[in-house]
């Protein structure tokens, strides 16, 4: 039962992480109607970034806003100066796209920072805490880790359904031609989406790096599982993105702890597997398929 | 004769790949040297695993990002068989790995086919990432992280003034020889045609008998057979079978080729895999050239190799071979243009004996 505790808060840490790389996948998506590849590898660089911040004797938390800002920086670059071209052609050119960013970004980053594996620091203990005699099962990391996705999706859900930006933003991605008659600059629009959910990413690279540490192609599972996370929610919603990964989490950790830690990908895809054959527009997704 | 190799697919195409296989077969045995034998090797593998790929994305319409994992089934096959059995011939080890990789391939069809765009992107991926972990949980089947060693095939006695890299060469050449031969003709097929129309409209195709569901399982089974054979290759080439050889980027790399190379013709999955092969061979060397310090010269193929993606798909749309035909067109046109002439004539029927 003790074990059980344990599994499920890292499950559920871990898939905090990659709630956040699957939301920011799902900003993407319904706005664009393309996976970013990219987005583990774009977390990765930006928290190399902070790596140097840091080392540089700079406290922590510069190096995190260094780190978001640079994200949402980069992934509004990407966007206007890479994906615009090919928004209007076939999926398959963005897919290819977002790979060749996704290797120009893991070929750069070891000429930039070195190719060894680095530690990463953490703002708060990552030993876990007692309560009187008691062990508690969860760091203050960890509560840092679920309270920072938390806030990030509470100030995204905020901005996108309280602000008259976020009406703008949405009604781009709901209908670019009506916007653009409306007067809403649908480009800026995408540009800035492509900045927030880069942003997000980020962070999901700042959260993770302490585990995974931190070299070239770190954030590679993170971003698969995170896109599993997607998947099994369903790309069009949100909230099901977010229980997607975190039950991606729990279900990696579980298979990890009691099966074998090799096996855990495996346990993700066969999960991924069954939602979809019951389930192929994922569990969340509520459109109208046309049959014959 | 002409009116049969008009009228034949099959004989036109059984013409051409004779011709390639002995021009092929004579360079590698008299004009290249062992390291240019390695390397087309290598092209040869890829070509294989991008051209069944093709069918799979190009034709078909299904993309798939873990046929990485697929090779690597191909390549277990061969090793683990050939550790117990070290007496079998390669020619069984070859039809072992297909065997296995396309069952594997109907499993992973039967899934797919239900499932559309991104969707079959990300289970395709999670399988690549997946797959790779399993040899080190039965290390004492797939000997776990150090992987399986197995010794390259050995010439025959009669060839015994050959290298093992010209046997290898000779071997994997006509292995890719046949498949794109069977592949070329497999695409112009009724089969093939299927394979097409479930991936312009899938309605209409169901509109019109065409099992859709079926036909994306027998691409996909296609597809996994030229992906176990590239494997099982692939073993004798490295001759050692480990997870690290069959990471995400053999995955992405593939699907990579057959893109850059020009979607959903075979012969841009050939361009697409010397891309692969060649872009880091020549980069390479130019850039240990400059003296870089290792952790930049390393990294230079891979970089270029972003770039020449980023560029290809922003400039080039079609992929390089589509890239080079329109280039090709434009110049004639200007040509002709310039001439004041007309579009040709087209060129008048050859008379049949």
């Amino acid at each position: 039962m003790h074990l059980f505790v344990i599994y499920t808060v890292t499950g559920i840490t871990n898939g905090m992480v990659y709630a956040a790389v699957a939301l920011a996948l799902v900003m993407i998506w319904r706005a664009t109607r393309i996976i970013n590849y990219a987005q583990g590898a774009m977390a990765m660089f930006t928290t190399y970034i902070a790596l140097v911040v840091i080392r540089h004797g700079a406290p922590y938390w510069l190096g995190f806003v260094v780190a978001l800002a640079t994200g949402m920086v980069l992934g509004a670059v990407v966007e206007r100066v890479l994906v615009r071209p090919v928004e209007s052609r076939p999926p398959l050119n963005a897919v290819i796209l977002s790979l060749g960013v996704l290797i120009l970004l893991e070929a750069v980053a070891p000429m930039l920072f070195g190719g060894q594996t680095q530690s990463f620091p953490v703002p708060v203990s990552n030993i876990d805490l007692v309560a009187g005699t008691t062990q508690l099962d969860i760091s203050p990391f960890d509560l840092f880790t679920i309270g920072a996705v938390l806030i990030a999706m509470l100030l995204l859900f905020l901005i996108f359904q309280r602000t008259t930006l976020g009406l703008r933003m949405r009604a781009a991605a709901f209908n670019p031609e009506i916007s653009r008659i409306l007067g809403i600059r649908v480009g800026r629009m995408l540009t800035l989406g492509w900045g927030l959910a880069a942003l997000l990413g980020a962070l999901a690279g700042m959260l993770a790096a302490p585990a995974v540490y931190v070299y070239p192609s770190n954030m590679d599972e993170v971003l698969v599982f995170g896109f599993t996370g997607a998947i099994i929610g369903g790309l069009e919603s949100p909230v099901g993105a977010v229980i997607g990964a975190v039950g991606v989490g729990l279900a990696l950790s579980y298979v990890s702890g009691y099966v074998g830690a090799d096996l855990a990908p495996l346990g993700g895809f066969a999960i991924l597997i069954v939602v979809l054959m019951l389930r192929p527009q994922g569990l969340f997704s509520f459109g109208r398929q046309r049959q014959v | 004769m002409s009116t049969v190799l008009r009228r034949s697919t099959l004989a036109r195409h059984g013409l051409v790949f004779l011709g390639l296989a002995i021009v092929l077969l004579l360079l590698t045995s008299f004009v290249f040297d062992s390291y240019t034998n390695y390397n087309v090797t290598e092209v040869a593998i890829y070509a294989i695993a991008a051209a069944g790929l093709t069918v799979l994305t190009g034709i078909n319409g299904q993309v798939s990002l873990g046929h990485g994992a697929l090779m690597m089934i191909g390549a277990y096959t061969t090793s683990v068989l050939l550790t117990r059995y070290p007496d079998l011939p390669l020619i069984l080890m070859l039809v072992a790995s297909i065997a296995t990789t396309g069952i594997a391939g109907a499993i992973v069809g039967l899934a797919g086919a239900r499932l559309r765009g991104p969707y079959l992107a990300g289970a395709t991926l999670a399988l690549a990432v997946a797959l790779p972990q399993v040899p080190s949980h039965f290390a004492s089947v797939f000997g776990g992280n150090q992987g399986l060693t197995i010794v390259a095939p050995a010439p025959p006695a009669f060839l015994s003034n050959f290298s093992p890299e010209q046997w290898l060469a000779w071997i994997t050449l006509l292995a890719a020889l046949i498949t794109f031969f069977v592949l070329a003709n497999l695409v112009r097929s009724a089969t093939g045609q299927r394979f097409r129309m479930v991936r312009d409209n899938e309605v209409a195709a169901r509109l019109s008998g065409v099992d859709v569901a079926r036909t994306q399982v027998l691409a996909f089974v296609v597809s996994a057979a030229c992906a176990g054979l590239a494997g099982s290759l692939f073993a004798y080439w490295v001759t050692l079978t480990s997870p690290s050889g069959f990471t995400l980027n053999l995955s992405l790399s593939l699907l990579t080729a057959i893109v850059i190379g020009g979607l959903g013709s075979l012969s841009g999955a050939v361009l697409g895999s010397f891309i692969l092969v060649y872009l880091p061979v020549w980069t390479g060397g130019f850039a240990s050239s400059l003296n870089l310090s290792s952790n930049v010269a390393n990294n230079v193929p891979l970089a270029i190799y972003g770039i020449v993606l980023i560029v290809a798909i922003l400039v080039f749309p079609r992929g390089v071979a589509g890239g080079v035909a329109s280039i090709a067109r434009g110049v004639t046109r200007a040509l002709r243009a310039s001439r004041g002439t007309g579009p040709l004539p087209a060129a008048p029927e050859a008379p049949s004996q």
